[in-house]
């Protein structure tokens, strides 16, 4: 037990103004309170943002749909607005977690969890190397059992995945963030999340006594320090449908072991315009660019969806023990594709 | 002859908080213990340093190997005879290294934080796929070679020889494992989690150097064994040691992640199986080999190999028993010790060998069908697979399976069965009633309350053995200083404690009749008792074994032969884009003796359908590769199925059935036979959905989309 202190905020300006070194933000605290129990965090002042009224509305405002930072994941879950308009993060957001815990989670702190990787979740002190726990100290998992790890974007320093449900969601809408800081910014949630490799890349432009952390492989998001979430902004786009897509070995209350959003537009029968990300194969929701540009005038079936999804088998670099994510991803592509355009 | 279907006497208790568990007593002037464990899983511990953790406000004091006092030697049932802060060995990973002692949990939590362990490390052994030894001390599991086995199997018009593989899987019981110990002079007081409250005052007597009778145990309520609350483990002993040696209560509750190296599990096994078999289905050789993980110094047979001398007419049977050793704790019986794991072997081989015939795998357990004992030719105490075949077969539709719909959406349905069996382990258990002259009655059993029903049961058999309403009786237990009542494992209480109400019961009844002068069929206990003026009357009842054994399994030693029977038929959807695997429906039938209450019974059954369910599809504890240590101490990163997981349609049926031979009561065991057969009958489905054979536990996407989309 390690004794901290808590300010609540009313006001985002309040609760940016409070961080300081040591500090914590906290909202519904599902994921703050697990990482100080384990040693992930040890924060000696907790900022409550939870209070901040206002800020878990869900409302539409032109072509897009706006949604606060504290709205719960059932409040986003069972919302008529969001079911209509992004029922992608609709059901990303219902197939999240528990319904206990989703009555507390916030969809603000949801893209802010950390990895599901075993290594890393171990209680402290910690018998092996884990790069995100104690910098420097190796990958266990870079050479150890890594079933569940990523197939995409990963470097030697790290192979975790992000294991957010809604986020995946949230890249294939083309979604982006709210935040503030000193001053406030959009930041598009493709961007958002980084990849090792970007991360890395992130590490050496930055050079010593910049805000980053200590490694590289504590990089896990563009989000700055001293920044809050306030929002997201996700665009309309009338006459298009999308589906979410969980895989794992039981039916509920379990993170994925791969995931796929999809939305598709259709005229005559055609694929007009699709948008497909996939989750826990990288540190970041995956957009299948080159799958979304092939498909485009592609007719809504099976066959021309797989070719299509083939450019995934070239990026793909499976590790040890985790080859059949490739396959899996591709095939959970494949059907959110075909959810999205009304074919189960 | 299938008893009354009431609700859990205990059921309001539990739900309102009121049900006592081990950790919900609060002593005065109670220290709090935590745990340090070993940080590695094999070499010696260099130093402890435990300046800073002394330092932590409330933190009272700090024990290591170096002041722990020395304990006397243990035997069965300590579940290890190595007990750990003896030495500077470490054995495995999480194994107690030193104890912190403070005023409050917090303090403890903050002191055990601040140990710095220092260890010399050595690379661990883990599992790796050797040809295993020979343990030396085997209960039971043992080798048999009976007849020209390597022959019968090249004569064999067909053949099935194939490995299968299970994980280790911990139990995961709600409650983790908690002990308050408090001394008075030479007495202790245990206030414990724990399946076997008996099983510990000569554990103590032995480590402390105390008279067994100077050990008391209180323990009502526990949240859950399945196997793991069973013998003696290394934190009850330490508890009890803290609290001598600070001279104060010690409450320690172990976290869930201590929960992983500090009480048992079941092993990762590994079986060959090799099956021959005529033209028509008769099988003529069957050979069983099994290697299970143990730990370095101490072994557990994982008695595999039960199942083939009990399921099956066959004439030649090779049977071998082999451990590896891995630095891990030491393995445990966990629900379905044995049989669960021998069936998923043994049951995909049939399913096989079926297939190679073309022959309905129901016809093929029908056709090998044991009128006898396999290996002693004893007759069995009772055995009614067949009716429960049948009953089973029924109530799925298993013959009309081929006219139903092999697809739904993008599930391909699969149908698949097992046969179920179980060995019967007997205990023997004492118990006492006390007539009032009111017309109630209270049971007295130092029995527990692990979750299965049984303080409901207990006042239900005696109720109906008194001809009173339930709501009469009322019942004590879970305290050493009532009779002893043996242990709830092995799917043995409701047999064996049962049995013993019912005498004690019985006797109390005579009591009263011969004191009363009136026949006891035409009795009014209440009414006689008054008339002559007695307001008590106690009986006793004890249900004892053959020879004044303290354990029975199968009957040994007595005419009969005794096992637990039945059939397990479901129906899976595959998703083979997805690799899931999904249950859609299950019907269970048994023969297991007198069913006392259908209701707690099905509960049983189910729980144990569902407990194999998630060893059959996610299930799995695995061992680091280098490090030794379990890779996951939590159940977010080890999966066990969830409600969503498990269909409404679940069928459990009871072939109406009294064995005199196991107990007086009429009743075998059945908590453990549900959690056999269903993991083959899994994967005989999945095959059957799709056309893979998954020989390696659990049946995860991962394994399947491997094959489904080449
Ligand atoms: C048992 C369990 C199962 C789960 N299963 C799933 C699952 O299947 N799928 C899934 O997607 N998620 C799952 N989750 C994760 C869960 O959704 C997240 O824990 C939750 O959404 C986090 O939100 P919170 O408000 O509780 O965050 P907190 O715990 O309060 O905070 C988490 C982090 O976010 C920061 N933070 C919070 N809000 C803001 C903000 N507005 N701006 C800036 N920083 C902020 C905090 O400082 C902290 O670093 C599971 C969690 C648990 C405990
Ligand atoms: S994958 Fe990342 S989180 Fe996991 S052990 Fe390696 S560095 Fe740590």
């Amino acid at each position: 037990m390690q004794n901290f202190s808590y300010v609540s905020a009313a006001r985002p300006e309040e609760a940016v103004k409070a961080l300081g070194r040591g500090c914590a933000f906290i909202a519904g605290g599902t994921e703050l309170l697990n990482w100080m129990r384990l040693g992930i965090a040890t924060p000696d002042t907790l900022i409550d943002i939870g209070g901040m009224e206002g800020h878990s509305r869900i409302e539409r405002t032109g072509d897009h749909l706006i949604i606060g930072a504290l709205a719960t994941l059932n409040e986003v879950g069972e919302h008529p607005l969001v079911r209509a308009h992004a029922t992608v993060l609709a059901d990303a957001c219902l197939k999240a977690a528990s319904p206990q815990i989703r009555n507390r989670a916030t969809l603000g702190g949801n893209v802010l969890q950390k990895t599901r990787c075993a290594y890393f979740r171990s209680e402290t002190p910690l018998p092996w190397g884990c790069n995100k726990r104690s910098p420097g100290s190796g990958c266990a998992a870079r050479d150890g059992l890594n079933e569940l790890h990523a197939v995409l974007g990963w470097a030697d320093h790290c192979v975790a995945t992000h294991p957010s449900d809604p986020a995946v969601a949230l890249a294939c809408l083309d979604a982006s963030a709210e935040v503030m800081g000193k001053r406030r910014r959009m930041l598009p949630m493709t961007d958002f999340h980084v990849s090792q490799v970007e991360a890395q890349a992130m590490f050496k432009a930055a050079g010593t006594g910049s805000l980053l952390p200590a490694h590289e492989a504590q990089i896990e998001t563009r989000l700055a320090r001293d920044e809050l979430i306030l929002a997201y902004h996700i665009p309309i786009h009338d006459g298009e449908r999308s589906a979410y897509l969980k895989v794992r070995e039981r039916e509920s209350y379990e993170y994925a072991l791969v995931s796929a959003a999809a939305t598709v537009a259709l005229d005559g029968g055609l694929i007009t315009r699709a948008r497909i990300a996939l989750g826990s194969v990288a540190q970041k929701p995956w957009r299948l660019v080159e799958t979304e540009a092939a498909l485009i005038g592609r007719r809504l079936v099976r066959e021309e969806i797989s070719a299509a999804l083939r450019t995934l088998f070239e990026q793909a670099r499976p590790l040890a023990h985790n080859e059949y994510k490739v396959q899996l991803a591709a095939n959970a592509a494949l059907r959110a594709v075909l959810a999205a355009g009304g074919v189960s | 002859m299938i008893g009354r279907s009431i609700t859990r006497l205990e059921g309001h208790a539990k739900v309102t908080g009121k049900a006592r568990y081990a950790a919900d007593n609060n002593l005065a002037r109670v220290l709090h213990a935590v745990l340090v464990g070993a940080p590695i899983a094999n070499g010696r511990v260099l130093s402890i340093d435990t300046e800073a953790a002394q330092r932590v406000r409330g933190v009272v004091r700090v024990l290591t190997h170096s002041d722990m006092p020395r304990f006397g030697a243990v035997s069965f049932p300590s579940a290890i005879l190595k007990l750990p802060m003896q030495d500077d060995v470490i054995r495995h990973e999480g194994t107690p290294v030193a104890i912190v002692l403070a005023e409050s949990l917090e303090s403890a939590e903050e002191g055990a934080g601040a140990v710095v362990v220092r260890a010399r490390s050595e690379s661990p052994l883990v599992p790796r796929d050797s040809a295993g030894e020979t343990p030396v001390r085997m209960g039971f599991g043992e080798d048999l070679n009976r007849g020209d086995v390597p022959g019968a199997l090249q004569r064999a018009a067909h053949r099935v020889e194939q490995r299968f593989i299970q994980p280790a899987r911990h139990h995961n019981p709600m409650e983790p494992s908690a002990t308050v110990a408090e001394w008075f002079g030479d007495t202790l007081f245990l206030y414990d989690s724990v399946q076997a409250g008996f099983n510990l005052p000569p554990v103590m007597a032995a480590v402390f150097g105390i008279d067994a009778k100077n050990v008391r145990v209180i323990a009502p309520h526990t949240g859950g064994g399945f196997g793991c609350k069973g013998w003696v483990w290394p934190h009850e002993i330490l508890a009890a040691a803290a609290a001598r040696v600070a001279g104060r209560p010690v409450k320690l509750v172990l976290t869930r992640a201590q929960m992983y190296a500090n009480v048992g599990y079941q092993p990762l096994v590994r079986q060959d199986i090799a099956l021959g078999c005529d033209a028509e289905g008769k099988l003529a050789a069957l050979r069983h080999d099994v290697v299970n993980t143990t730990s370095i110094v101490e072994t557990w047979t994982e008695a595999a190999t039960e199942i083939s001398r009990g399921l099956y007419a066959v004439p030649a049977l090779q049977l071998t028993q082999r451990v590896e050793r891995v630095h891990a704790n030491l393995p445990t019986a966990m629900r379905a010790p044995a049989e669960g794991p021998g069936s998923w072997a043994l049951e995909s081989a049939m399913d096989e060998l079926a297939l190679l015939l073309r022959m309905d795998p129901l016809d093929l357990r029908l056709a090998n069908y044991a009128q006898t004992d396999p290996v002693h030719g004893k007759p069995w105490s009772s055995n009614k697979l067949r009716e429960a075949y049948a009953e089973g077969a029924r109530l799925f539709g298993w013959r009309e399976r081929g006219q139903l719909p092999r697809h739904d959406g993008p599930w391909r349905i699969g149908f698949g069965m097992a046969a179920c069996t179980m060995t019967t382990f007997r205990h023997p258990a004492a118990a006492r009633v006390r007539l009032q002259d009111d017309g109630g009655a209270v049971v007295e059993a130092g029995t527990h309350d692990i979750g299965t029903g049984t303080t409901t049961i207990l006042p239900q058999i005696c109720a109906d053995t008194l001809g009173i309403d339930v709501a009469r009786v009322s019942i004590q237990h879970g305290d050493t200083t009532l009779p002893d009542a043996g242990p709830v494992y092995g799917s043995s209480a409701t047999m064996g404690v049962g049995s013993a109400v019912m005498l004690a019961a019985r006797d109390a009844l005579a009591k009263v009749a011969r004191l009363a002068r009136e026949p006891v069929e035409t009795l009014d206990f209440a009414a006689a008792m008054r008339r002559i003026g007695v307001a008590e009357i106690v009986g006793d009842g004890r249900f004892a074994l053959p020879g004044n054994a303290s354990f029975n399994a199968d009957g040994a030693g007595t005419p009969d032969a005794m096992r637990t029977w039945g059939a397990v038929f479901l129906e899976v959807g595959v998703d083979p884009d997805l690799g899931l695997v999904r249950l859609r429906r299950a019907v269970g039938s048994y023969s297991a003796g007198r069913i006392v209450n259908p209701l707690t019974a099905r509960s049983q059954i189910t729980g144990g359908i569902i407990w194999e369910w998630g060893k059959a599809t996610m299930e799995q504890s695995l061992q680091e590769p280098r490090h030794g240590r379990w890779l996951a101490k939590n159940l977010s990163n080890v999966a066990i199925p969830v409600n969503a997981d498990i269909p409404a349609a679940i069928t459990v049926h009871f072939v109406e059935e009294h064995d005199e031979h196991a107990s007086p009561l009429g009743a075998k065991g059945i908590g453990e036979l549900g959690a056999t057969g269903v993991a083959a009958a899994v994967a005989n489905a999945v095959f059957d959905a799709v056309g893979i054979r998954v020989r390696e536990l659990p049946i995860l996407p991962s394994k399947l989309i491997r094959d489904l989309s080449s």
